[in-house]
């Protein structure tokens, strides 16, 4: 069997491996007019698709997929021995509804030609990607965004009292890789510092100043309930780098802190925030205006601010307590004019803001999968998404971009970590139709034309040879099961398991 | 048996030629062919979904949809089926511009109707207005005041829509009612594929 590295374009592609960013600006089919390999493909053809991430990227996709070429074979599979990516990892508990499409997610993979293999994550460490290769007629990269940006500043990593937002976030959504976070809740001082202002940064809030009452019966851990039931957080100040206008966080995020009881907002000043927001679009006029409505009173038992236009420089500590955050230094910044705001400057001006608790909430951050730039895949390091034109993956040339056979990418992996579920769904519907119509089009796919892909049926063997343990949907099943009933006895809609271990135990 | 018209499989074979906009740059586009349909069952209710809180069914395949005709409310899942006398008409106008005319009981929201008739229609949040994939375009602005007022909640959500016009609203949040009887809404797009802008 032919293997896609030998493919001449690749091979250079391969050369080039981690580009620092790529300009996508349209993608070439793979043929040419008058090309004979220009043949439709029947619907029965078939067809295997890889898919890499289990999160609402790949399931969506899936889902477009089987309904509009239900013959395909789909192979989906996800690091973790369970699936959902963020919807699971990331979704704030006291957002059940948003984990709704998980039911959606269900119906996909109980699908008669899906195959669930969790527990199998695709790098080097386990499963090569290029045992994939020989395997499929498509490949999909939905494997989200695994890691966060830094701020990369004096203090971040050693001091005490710093955490990644995405680490807490994952610590209370029972991720196993943060399970230890075990953040200290309980200075003296009650006040927590969240950098960014993104909805993660306000999800970081709202479940620090959300008493645990309301808490108690979603699926949030028990040892997470647990610290936050001791929790002296009584100020959370959420601090970003420009202004108002700019913040990326959607206005269902900041209403919910607005309406928690108890908790007080303090007011912006006025000459940071618009005040008359009669001419500005829709969107940012109610967000604008939710900002200026604030809390009915001020303070409260428990307050949150949100501070515009400062840029962190330090993570500083006392002389008393070397180790431990006392405070962080911010510089005033400025906008620089006719950037509309979007760029700022630092002014020089410096403040320090005193809490021994601080979350660094500025972005998560998609990585190339070890083997996958080896296989042709262009990575764009800048922006941390795979090289792609619409979700085709493509290789930028001075031409154009060119499009790499059988490779598809979708959700955050594609457009960078932002969105909510329904952009990535319409991300996901769009690298769907992608695929199929690429497929029943005769564009060039992974292999020679003809060739008989295997899919799991002969990954299998690597995979057991490897000595891994493969988790399919019916595992799954025990594992959800197990959950909700260890949860039905704290009097909660589930109890997720802390750690790989107690998953496995299950299946 | 054949895949009811306007099931998903149908709308793909349609769509795929409009798909020409987009490599509008490039002339090497694939062969805009219509390939026969397969006979194999399409639409995703034809295996067994079980939702929390809904259960959709197949169609019944004596109620194919057709373009511009009336269908007559069966049973489908959870939609009541309108007493006679009382049936409230709604029409869908697809992505792809077919309209399809419902016969539905007062009460029942958009998002469910849609659904139950297998419109290309989503509801990632199951109706609790935390989504908005389920996003209608009223197409007559009197038939629009007519309405209920969105609340905050929907108005929030609306916010995040895709392609939000002045009289969109949430699928999920507008139930039928008498004094909007004859109702006409359009599903927007639920892909990029054919917006320029994204080619940034
Ligand atoms: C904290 C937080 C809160 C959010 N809250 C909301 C909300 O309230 N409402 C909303 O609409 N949206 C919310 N979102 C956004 C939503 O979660 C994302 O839009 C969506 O999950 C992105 O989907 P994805 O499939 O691209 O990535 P992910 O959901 O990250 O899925 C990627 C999957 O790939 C797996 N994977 C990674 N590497 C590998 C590998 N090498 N091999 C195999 N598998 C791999 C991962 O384990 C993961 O399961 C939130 C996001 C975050 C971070
Ligand atoms: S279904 Fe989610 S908002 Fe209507």
């Amino acid at each position: 069997m032919k293997s896609i590295l030998k493919h001449p374009s690749i091979r250079s592609a391969a050369r080039r491996a981690h580009r620092t960013s790529c300009n996508t600006r349209f993608v070439n089919t793979l043929h040419q007019p008058g090309d004979p390999r220009v043949a439709a493909r029947r619907a029965d053809a078939p067809f295997r698709l890889a898919i890499i991430g289990s999160g609402p990227s790949g399931f969506y996709t899936a889902y477009r997929v089987q309904s509009k070429l239900p013959t395909a074979r789909i192979d989906m599979y996800e690091a973790l021995p369970v699936p959902f990516g963020l919807v699971r990892f990331g979704v704030a508990p006291d957002h059940p509804e948003v984990k709704f499409c998980i039911n959606k997610f269900d119906e996909v993979a109980r699908h008669p030609n899906f195959k669930y293999i969790g527990n199998t994550p695709i790098g080097s460490t386990s499963l090569p990607f290029s045992s994939l290769l020989p395997n499929y007629n498509a490949i999909l990269l939905s494997y989200g965004a695994s890691k966060d940006k830094t701020l990369k500043l004096p203090g971040e990593s050693t001091l005490l009292g710093i955490h990644s937002a995405r680490a807490f976030v994952g610590w209370y959504n029972g991720l196993p890789e943060h399970r230890d976070l075990n953040p200290n809740l309980e200075g003296n001082d009650g006040k927590a510092v969240v950098i960014g202002q993104g909805n993660v940064a306000l999800d970081v809030a709202r479940i620090l100043l959300t008493g645990v009452d309301g808490l108690r019966k979603t699926d949030i851990t028990e040892y997470a309930l647990e610290a936050l039931s001791r929790s002296k957080i009584k100020e959370v100040e959420v601090v970003g780098r420009r202004g108002p206008l700019q913040a990326a966080f959607t206005i269902k995020e900041v209403r919910e802190l607005m309406t928690l009881p108890s908790v007080g907002f303090e007011p912006v000043p006025p000459s940071v925030i618009p005040q008359d927001t009669s001419t500005l679009p829709r969107a940012k006029r109610r967000l604008m205006d939710t900002i200026n409505k604030g809390t009915k009173s001020y303070p409260l038992e428990k307050n949150w601010k949100l501070s515009f236009f400062n840029s962190p420089t330090a993570f500083l500590s006392s002389p008393s307590n070397p180790d431990q955050l006392s405070h962080i230094r911010f510089e005033k910044t400025a906008p620089v004019e006719g950037t509309n705001g979007d760029k700022v400057v630092g002014t020089g001006e410096h403040k320090d803001v005193y809490a021994s608790l601080a979350f660094r909430s500025i972005g998560y951050k998609s990585e190339p999968i070890s083997g996958m730039v080896e296989a042709g895949i262009p990575f764009d390091e800048k922006n941390g998404v795979v090289c792609n034109a619409l979700g085709r993956v493509a290789r930028p040339t001075p031409e154009g971009d060119i499009q790499v056979p059988g490779m598809y990418t979708t959700g955050w992996v594609r457009r960078g970590p932002t969105g909510v579920i329904a952009s990535t769904m319409m991300d996901a519907f769009d690298a769907g139709d992608n695929i199929v119509n690429d497929w029943l089009g005769g564009v060039e796919f992974l292999g020679k034309e003809g060739d008989v892909r295997m899919g799991w049926e002969a990954v299998k063997r690597e995979h057991s040879r490897i000595g891994l343990k493969a988790v399919h949907w019916s595992d799954w099943d025990k594992i959800d099961k197990a959950e909700k009933e260890r949860g039905m006895k704290l009097g909660k809609e589930r109890e997720k398991f802390g750690t790989e271990e107690e998953m496995m135990a299950i299946v | 048996m054949p895949p009811p018209r306007g099931s998903s499989i149908f709308r793909n074979l349609q769509s795929r030629c409009s798909n020409r906009l987009f490599y509008a740059a490039d002339s090497i586009l694939p062969p805009c062919t219509r390939p026969t349909p397969t006979r194999t069952p399409v639409h995703p209710g034809a295996y067994n979904r079980t939702f929390a809180t809904r259960t959709l069914r197949p169609l019944p395949s004596s109620i194919y949809l057709r373009q511009f005709t009336t269908t007559s409310y069966l049973s489908h899942g959870h939609l009541t089926p309108p007493k006679p006398g009382e049936e409230l008409k709604v029409t869908f106008v697809t992505k792809e511009g077919n309209e399809f005319t419902f016969e539905v009981a007062e009460g029942d929201n958009l998002l469910d109707i849609g659904q139950a008739h297998d419109l290309e229609m989503e509801g990632a949040c199951g109706g609790s207005c935390a989504c908005s994939t389920c996003h209608v375009i009223v197409e007559d602005q009197e038939m629009y005041d007519l309405l209920e007022e969105p609340d905050d909640d929907e108005n929030d959500m609306l916010d995040l829509a895709f392609g939000l016009t002045e009289t969109s609203r949430l699928g999920c949040q507008v139930k039928m009612k008498k004094d909007i009887d004859g109702l006409k809404v359009k599903l927007p797009a639920m892909t990029r594929n054919l917006q320029a802008s994204d080619f940034k």
